[in-house]
């Protein structure tokens, strides 16, 4: 039992089929929002006192949005989407009047890629000298141009304490063994699989070269008669159920689980792992850009900051809110791995189409085998 | 394709050529657009009563297509601008290609046909029809006696047991899916039935001094059998409802004639009931096939690491994959074979009809 952690997920695995199902209706009227704008009040910056946010589900502090009111008058109207896919879908076809949206960070990539951003002005959010080091420069978005880290994840290895002989502590248990036949969820993200299979063989996630793509396909071939599933982020209740014992998932949803069952337990394996992290971006189009850079900021200041994360219990990017915070959330070694692990962990980026192509059409010939 | 409902448009045109007092002309059309449907519909022979004439049937005929035509209307135009329309751009996309992060452009070229019909994806697709045909042939199985059973009972049971094969429709899918997970799993009703039953037979067993071993839980989730097994769950209704309207309708006294001229109960439900249920037993067979070559929901949730049908390839490549004209040409191919299948019931009726 982990204190500072709900009872109840708090996100239940966001990424589920069933928000995806409900979700996919959720702002297919958005479009008619902005012509409900009446006469109302114009801020200092000469926008509407309104704001559009397009978050995920249950991410956001209980009383975030309210105090941002308080603090400068606007009113932040939210909506949710469930995936990536959903988002970049909704504004692929053009920007139906998002002010703030929330992507992982391969999908800051994405969508600058395709013009779906515009560039944050830096002078405008002075709150980002919060962030802890790490997250000030990232690979994926140097210097941070065109986003804002949110909350982070790392995936690794989910399991069942009294099912294991010692701590399984290397992809080599999920991936190259048959030491846990028939008790092994995989990830069945393309990117996921391909990129962490070539962790373990030693290579960088980006990047990969196209030989160590098929060697990480024959690999996980040979492995398929040992796994038992590829979840689709629902690996923390198929461990909680009992039908698997050693799972690939990530930090945040093994650390859900494990407040309902003490025997399980996390580890980012010693080879490194991946990172995730869902930023704030500012969508091409954003009809009040300047709200949206208050907006930022204000979430990035240290108190609001911890308010948000007290709420939704993620990883947090932001080193003064994360002092604020309890400590059963700052010493949660699941929540916060190792440092020295950590440091072997990278983002991986998107690299285009092609290679998008390649992984889904290898994870195709891995699955039909 | 694109010929959309030729009737409803034909009845469309006609209203606003003739709003109120049809024409002798358009009545002698009517008329002629009529006679076929009654023509088929004459051979049930109870039901007309001997002077069936359509002779007086002129007025109201010529008023109906009026009618027929401003409530069909809006159902048309549902059909077209909400199904047809998007069909045709995902048709258009099939072949197109990606030319940038959000844009596709749609070249005529077949290169995604003729990538979708690599060894690969004809692998993924020939399983998707191995899946199916079991299906189809388990819930025959299956619903055939139900189908049966329920023509052969009470009006007032009658009525009872179609209640129960509708039921599960008044249940969402995936919920019903997400019940049957939790019946089957490691740790699910199944096993845990098991296990009880085991323990107590072990208990007896310990008192002749025999010594069993511990139960060890069958594997019925994510693996082909739940796949299947699944299917035929959420078919089975769609098989046994054709079969049993085709029983339904089917003439008592035939099986009683041959009954009387001798033959025995099976060779009389293999001589009569099953040529006269054909039809039945085609639809049947179609409505259930059709829908599981493209299952995606049961092969997602209740499959192994080889489960994966082509809804699923599909899916991916309209969400992580981003590769839609492919999507798009993996979805024709399925609805290529649809239309064929569609096309091959039609000629087997023809000339069943003929023959």
């Amino acid at each position: 039992m982990i204190p500072g952690l709900p009872a109840r997920p708090p996100r239940p695995n966001r990424r589920s089929l069933l928000a995806a199902l409900g979700a996919a209706a959720a702002g297919i009227s958005f479009g008619g929002l902005e012509g409900c704008e009446r006469a109302e009040a114009i801020g200092h910056n000469g926008e509407p006192l309104r704001l559009n946010l397009y978050n995920w589900d249950t991410y956001m502090g209980a009383t975030t949005l309210a105090d941002f009111r308080k603090a400068t008058g606007i009113a932040v109207k939210m909506s949710l989407f469930a995936s990536n896919d959903e988002l970049f879908a909704k504004l692929r076809a053009g920007n139906p009047g998002f002010d703030v949206i929330v992507p992982s960070n391969e999908y800051v990539t994405r969508l600058r890629i395709a013009g779906l951003l515009q560039p944050l002005d830096l002078s405008k959010i002075p709150n980002r000298v919060n962030l802890l080091p790490s997250f000030r420069n990232p690979l994926f978005d140097p210097g941070r141009r065109w986003s804002m880290p949110y909350t982070w994840l790392v995936l690794g290895i989910g399991y069942r304490k009294s099912k294991m002989d010692g701590v399984p502590d290397s992809w080599k248990w999920v991936l190259d063994s048959d030491r846990y036949k028939g008790r092994i969820g995989v990830f069945s993200e393309a990117d996921d699989m391909i990129e962490l299979g070539a962790k373990y063989l030693g290579y960088s996630v980006r990047n990969i070269p196209v030989p160590v793509i098929d060697r990480v396909a024959q690999m996980y071939i040979r492995q398929k008669p040992n796994i038992k599933i590829f979840h689709h982020d629902e690996g923390q209740d198929l461990l909680l159920s009992g039908d698997i014992d050693i799972v690939m998932e990530y930090n945040g949803d093994i650390a859900q689980v494990m407040t309902e069952d003490s025997d399980l337990d996390f580890v980012v394996p010693r080879e490194g792992s991946l990172l995730n992290s869902d930023c704030l971006c500012v969508p091409a189009g954003a009809p009040r850009p300047d709200n949206a850079h208050k907006f930022i900021n204000f979430v990035l200041d240290a108190h609001n900051g911890a308010e948000i994360y007290e709420t939704i219990k993620y990883p947090t990017p932001n080193e003064a809110a994360l002092a604020l915070m309890p400590p059963d959330y700052r010493e949660n070694p699941v929540i916060f791995p190792p440092p020295a692990v950590m440091a072997r962990c990278e983002y991986a980026d998107f690299e285009g189409l092609e290679r998008a192509h390649l992984f889904d059409e290898t994870v195709t010939r891995i699955f039909a085998a | 394709m694109g010929e959309g409902d030729p009737e409803g448009v034909e009845g469309a045109g006609f209203s606003s050529n003739f709003p109120r007092q049809p024409g002798p002309d358009a009545l002698a059309g009517a008329r002629a657009a009529a006679a076929p449907s009654t023509a088929s519909r004459s051979p049930s022979p109870a039901r007309g009563g001997g002077s069936k004439s359509a002779l007086p049937m002129d007025e109201p005929v010529g008023r109906s297509r009026g009618v027929f035509a401003v409530l069909a209307s809006p159902p048309v135009l549902w059909l077209v601008v909400f199904f047809l329309v998007p069909l045709s751009i995902i048709w258009a996309y099939s072949f197109g290609q990606n030319i940038s992060l959000t844009r596709i452009a749609v070249d005529g070229s077949l290169g995604n046909y003729a990538h979708a019909l690599r060894p690969l994806y004809l692998g993924i697709i020939g399983k998707s029809l191995w899946f199916a045909a079991v299906t189809t042939l388990l819930c025959l199985i299956v619903g055939f006696p139900v189908a049966v059973a329920i023509s052969f009972a009470s009006p007032r049971t009658k009525a009872w047991l179609l209640l129960l094969v509708m039921l599960p429709f008044w249940t969402n899918l995936l919920i019903r899916t997400y019940a049957l997970m939790a019946v089957l799993r490691t740790e699910g009703y199944v096993n845990a039935l098991l296990g009880f039953g085991w323990k107590g037979l072990a208990a007896l067993a310990a008192l002749v001094g025999l010594h069993m071993p511990p139960f060890t839980p069958l594997e019925l989730l994510h693996n082909d059998f739940a796949v299947v097994f699944g299917l035929v769950y959420v078919q089975l209704p769609f098989m046994v409802l054709p079969l049993y309207a085709a029983l339904d309708r089917l003439d008592r006294s035939l099986i009683e004639a041959s009954l009387d001229l001798g033959s025995g109960h099976l060779t009389a439900f293999a001589r009569v009931v099953i040529p006269l249920a054909t039809p039945g037993i085609i639809s049947g067979v179609l409505v259930t096939l059709i829908p599981s070559i493209g299952a995606y929901l049961t092969p997602d949730l209740l499959g192994g690491p080889s489960s994966m049908m082509i809804a699923n390839v599909i899916e991916r490549q309209f969400k992580a994959a981003d590769d839609w004209p492919f999507g798009a040409a993996l979805s024709f191919l399925l609805m290529y074979l649809t239309f064929a299948a569609m096309a091959a019931q039609a000629f087997a009726g023809r000339r069943r009809r003929s023959a």
